[in-house]
């Protein structure tokens, strides 16, 4: 038995754990009180940071700790491709080939058998322990100078050869 | 600030305009078409769909009509060829991913779409590849969906938003793979949902009930008036061969503007109802018999004449028309009989002879958005009457402030100032506040220039109703504001103008002998009833209803439906009709008399309901009986009212302006009742509407948590709740919006038939 009985219905915001209220908290600081929407990307990079991709109850937890309708998060969720929303794509490292124009003229497709044939997914997959997610990348990642380029979580790495792609993946913990 | 008007002229002609306006709101007004997708005069201006460029001088590039405010002498052709090359660009883009279904499509017929293809667009297309195509959406029981046919103009999730207050669509992904829904699969929940369906310019959002029942230009529209709350909204109700197929919108701005609440649109289904009687029945040693009318109008004469007036009562609803009101009561009195009442889920009468004529709003229904204060007592205004709600809301946005004290915390779309406290307790908090000069709720209500007072369903439905409508009109009188009843149903202002109450005649008119109210009558006592579309779900409390029922010797039905418990209870059956099957009358919560012709006739040998008065009256005798049209009704009505001043909401009250409870404190250990009304329980009709009956969520008991903690229940768990004789088990749901020592378990819904009064004493206990 509690003393406070409205702490004790369960809402869908205790779904976020201690770190990542703190970062959000971080943010929302710098937004007028009123304003707490300005705080829903980097929320929703909180929980990427965690998770690795976003549940749709994480979604609505961030929702009810923004005061904002769920749909809306969802919304911005399902629009920026840096947003994993299915659990498929929950690895610790999220790889992204650019595989546009530029790349391509440069040999992206080589650079991406490679990455499958090493990793033993596909495009889209992860690999069974979790290490590694090959993302469907549709856009130009705009760093065409310096193609072909991939992408890993948040660090570009260019001028890719096989060779150099062994080299990263396999200093990655 | 005076609105400042300037000429332009659009198609060489001069047109005023208001500096400022958009183009498309100046063309509208002055009847030049444009065509248009996402604008829409009620909603917030998107700009997306461009079907509305027009050429401008001064512009190489055509400019969007629904984005571009005028100014003195700017130059519009809507017609010029870059105009219309523009509007066809766009329209053959629109059409791209657009699937060519429209022979399977409900919206046939009456497509923004088609016609602004036929109108503007090209009678061939370019494109020959392949079309997108959208995973359907499974959004609830009243919206079918086709998501491939959407074209984002955006109306949807802007209606969300700005007029149902509560963002349930939205656009998902992007780019071409934008997709409009909910993301996750849901069912809308906003009481104003269907208003999409108008919205939608296309077929993907088209109303479920009625989906493939016939094509658009089959059906024929009859202007009717929604028969459910006291908003009296505007509807067409759409017939095919007869039978309602659909009820849609009609725009009056003045009331509903161009919407309508879901169940005003989806509750026709009832009509025709497996409930539904079609011959004259009589009861005779426990066996139903079909008779001829005549035969059952013998029957029934010959009852009410043998009867005991001081032991007859005579129930009528408040969704009966003015005609039908108005019959009855003379129909009743003329036979002597005086108990005769319509306020079948109220219990406090004691201060009825200071009631005001009528329970009016005391102002027109569009004046609510002017209040920069409003105190609602007693209410839950957005699932009662939600078209107030939304002018109540329209007012917080801008600024309003809104209060409320509720026996429970009621779910608001904007900001209410809440306080939830007990039933028992409401009286003492309204007591406090009255007292108070410098409580935040007075002191807001006397700082602000226009504010109401408002008694909601809730207040009218407590036992210590009298006492909070005494220190309501304190309240009202103290700070200045206007004092208003947001009423229970389509006719409740119309039941208390045609004088269905016991202690007044029709027009208000004194009466030498007053009857009794139903609270009394209500009983064993009584030896005949008789209920005009007045069903056991109807009344405060079903225990003692179905108790003073099967104990009397008559109970005469004169209702479109009867259903098992009406057939155990009744022994006449008088098969009359539905809103949509009469003409008549509605006298809305403001005080407006709206009448309307049928749309259809009522089933097999049910009549209308006026028709059916008008003749027992005659073959029970009764003088001076001879209406032949429901417009002499009301002109006779009219003729009673004549200088009487109907909405004036004068109380004479002095009883219960103070805090002495009549609520007895419940007993040791049992908890309050909170039964307000389900929305979709509220009255025959709609309980019978099945679209929306599968919106009512399972039916459970709200317990304050730490209640529930004390009791070591848990969400979920299974509870034994008891009132009077009957247990029955339901689910507990934790509420933190329920007072300590009070549970909510809603009136109108088929497990609350069983039991009794809506605020009185349940034991609760868990199960097993
Ligand atoms: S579903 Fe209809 S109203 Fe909603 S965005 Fe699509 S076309 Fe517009
Ligand atoms: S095409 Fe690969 S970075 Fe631009
Ligand atoms: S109506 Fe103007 S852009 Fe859609």
């Amino acid at each position: 038995m509690t003393e406070h009985p409205i702490t004790m219905l369960k809402r869908k915001s205790d779904l976020l754990s201690h770190h990542e209220r703190e970062d959000i908290d971080s943010w929302l600081a710098r937004y007028p009180a009123d304003k707490k929407q300005s705080a829903l990307l980097a929320a929703l990079r909180a929980v990427m940071h965690e998770d690795h991709y976003l549940s749709r109850e994480k979604m609505d937890a961030v929702a009810d700790y923004l005061g904002l309708p769920e749909i809306a998060v969802y919304e911005v969720a399902s629009f920026y491709s840096m947003y994993e929303m299915d659990a498929k794509a929950a690895a610790k490292y999220s790889i992204s080939v650019c595989t546009n124009v530029s790349c391509m003229l440069c040999g992206s497709d080589v650079i991406l058998d490679h990455i499958e044939k090493k990793l033993g997914i596909k495009l889209g997959e992860s690999t069974p322990d979790g290490k590694f997610f090959l993302k469907v990348e549709e856009e130009c990642l705009a760093a065409c100078s310096s193609a072909p380029m991939m992408q890993v979580n948040h660090v570009y790495h260019t001028h890719l050869t096989p060779e150099k792609v062994d080299e990263i993946l396999d200093g990655l913990e | 600030m005076a609105e400042e008007f300037v000429t332009i002229e659009i198609n060489d002609q001069p047109v005023q305009a208001r500096k400022g306006a958009m183009l498309i709101e100046v063309a509208d007004n002055n009847g030049i078409s444009i065509p248009r997708f996402c604008y829409h005069k009620k909603l917030s201006i998107a700009a997306n769909c461009r079907m509305c460029l027009v050429e401008m001088e001064k512009s190489w590039k055509p400019v969007p009509a629904c984005a571009t405010p005028v100014n003195a002498g700017m130059k519009f052709w809507t017609r010029s060829d870059k105009a219309k090359n523009a509007q066809k660009g766009i329209m053959e883009f629109l059409l791209i991913n657009h699937p060519l279904d429209c022979p399977i499509c409900d919206q046939g017929g009456e497509c923004e779409l088609q016609d602004v293809s036929v109108g503007y667009g090209s009678n061939k297309s370019q494109y020959a590849e392949i079309k997108r195509v959208v995973q359907d959406k499974d959004i609830g029981p009243l919206i079918e969906t086709e998501m491939t046919r959407c074209i984002q103009c955006t109306r949807c999730v802007r209606f969300g938003d700005e007029i149902a207050g509560m963002r349930e669509m939205g656009g998902v992904g992007r780019g071409d793979r934008l997709e409009i829904g909910t993301y996750i699969e849901k069912s809308l929940q906003s009481e104003l949902s269907g208003n999409v369906i108008d919205l939608c310019p296309v077929g993907a959002l088209t109303a479920k009930p009625s989906r493939y029942k016939a094509r658009a230009w089959e059906m024929v529209a009859h202007d009717a008036i929604a028969p459910h709350d006291s908003v009296g909204s505007h509807l067409q109700v759409h017939t095919f061969r007869k039978e309602v197929v659909r009820a849609v919108p009609r725009e009056n701005d003045a009331i509903n503007e161009c919407w309508i609440s879901d169940r005003d649109r989806f509750s026709y289904q009832g009509i025709a109802s497996a409930d539904r009687i079609t011959k004259p029945m009589l009861k005779r040693d426990g066996h139903w018999y079909e008779v001829s009318w005549q035969q059952a109008l013998d029957a029934t004469a010959e009852i009410l004449r043998a009867a005991d007036p001081a032991r007859t009562g005579a129930l009528a609803s408040a969704t009966s028309t003015v005609e039908e009101l108005y019959l009855f009561q003379r129909l009743m009195r003329g036979l002597n009989i005086r108990n005769i009442d319509h306020r079948v889920r109220q219990t406090d009468f004691s201060d009825q002879s200071a009631a005001p004529l009528c329970p009016s709003l005391g102002m027109p229904i569009a004046q609510l958005e002017q209040q920069n204060a409003v105190f609602l007592i007693g209410s839950n205004v957005r699932q009662e009457q939600p078209l107030l709600n939304h002018r109540i809301r329209k007012a917080a946005l801008k600024g309003a402030a809104v209060m409320a004290l509720n026996p429970r915390a009621f779910d608001f779309n904007y900001d209410v100032a809440q306080q939830a406290v007990a039933p028992a307790d409401m009286l003492q908090a309204l007591q406090a506040m009255a007292n108070d000069p410098d409580n935040a709720v007075m002191a807001t209500l006397k700082n602000a220039e226009h504010a109401a007072v408002l008694l909601g369903n809730v207040a009218v439905q407590h036992p210590d109703f009298a006492a909070l409508r005494g220190l309501a009109y304190t309240i009202a009188e103290q700070t200045g504001a206007t004092f208003g009843y947001l009423a229970e149903s389509a006719n409740t202002v119309g039941a208390w103008v045609a004088g269905v109450v016991p202690h007044r005649l029709s027009a208000g008119r004194e009466l030498k002998q007053a009857g009794v109210p139903v609270g009394e009558f209500l009983s064993e006592n009584t030896r005949t009833f008789v209920l005009l579309n007045t069903e056991l779900a109807d009344f405060a409390n079903p225990q003692q209803a179905m108790k003073a029922l099967s104990a009397a010797e008559n109970v005469i039905v004169i209702a479109p439906f009867a259903d098992n418990t009406t057939r155990k209870y009744a022994t006449v059956l008088l098969p009359s009709s539905t809103f949509a099957e009469t003409s008549g009358t509605f006298i809305n919560a403001a005080g407006q008399w709206q009448s309307f012709k049928g749309a259809t006739v009522p089933p097999g040998e049910a009549r209308p309901t006026w028709k059916v008065l008008r003749v027992l009256g005659n073959t029970a005798g009764v003088p001076e009986f001879d209406w032949v049209a429901t417009e002499e009704i009301v002109a006779e009505l009219h003729l009673e009212l004549d200088g009487v001043a109907v909405c004036n909401n004068r109380y004479a009250g002095t009883v219960g302006r103070d805090a002495k409870s009549c609520v007895s404190t419940t007993a040791d250990g049992a908890f309050q009742r909170i039964g307000d009304v389900q929305m979709y329980r509220v009255d025959p009709l709609v309980r019978r509407a099945k679209a929306l009956q599968a919106m009512i969520p399972p039916a459970a008991v709200q317990l304050n948590p730490q209640d529930a903690a004390n009791m070591g229940v848990a969400a979920g768990d299974t509870l034994k709740v008891s009132q009077g004789a009957v247990t029955i088990t339901l689910p507990a749901q934790l509420d933190a919006g329920i007072p300590a020592g009070c549970a909510g378990l809603q009136s109108g819904i088929e497990v609350s038939n069983v039991l009794g009064a809506a605020f009185g004493a349940l034991q609760i206990a868990k199960a097993g």
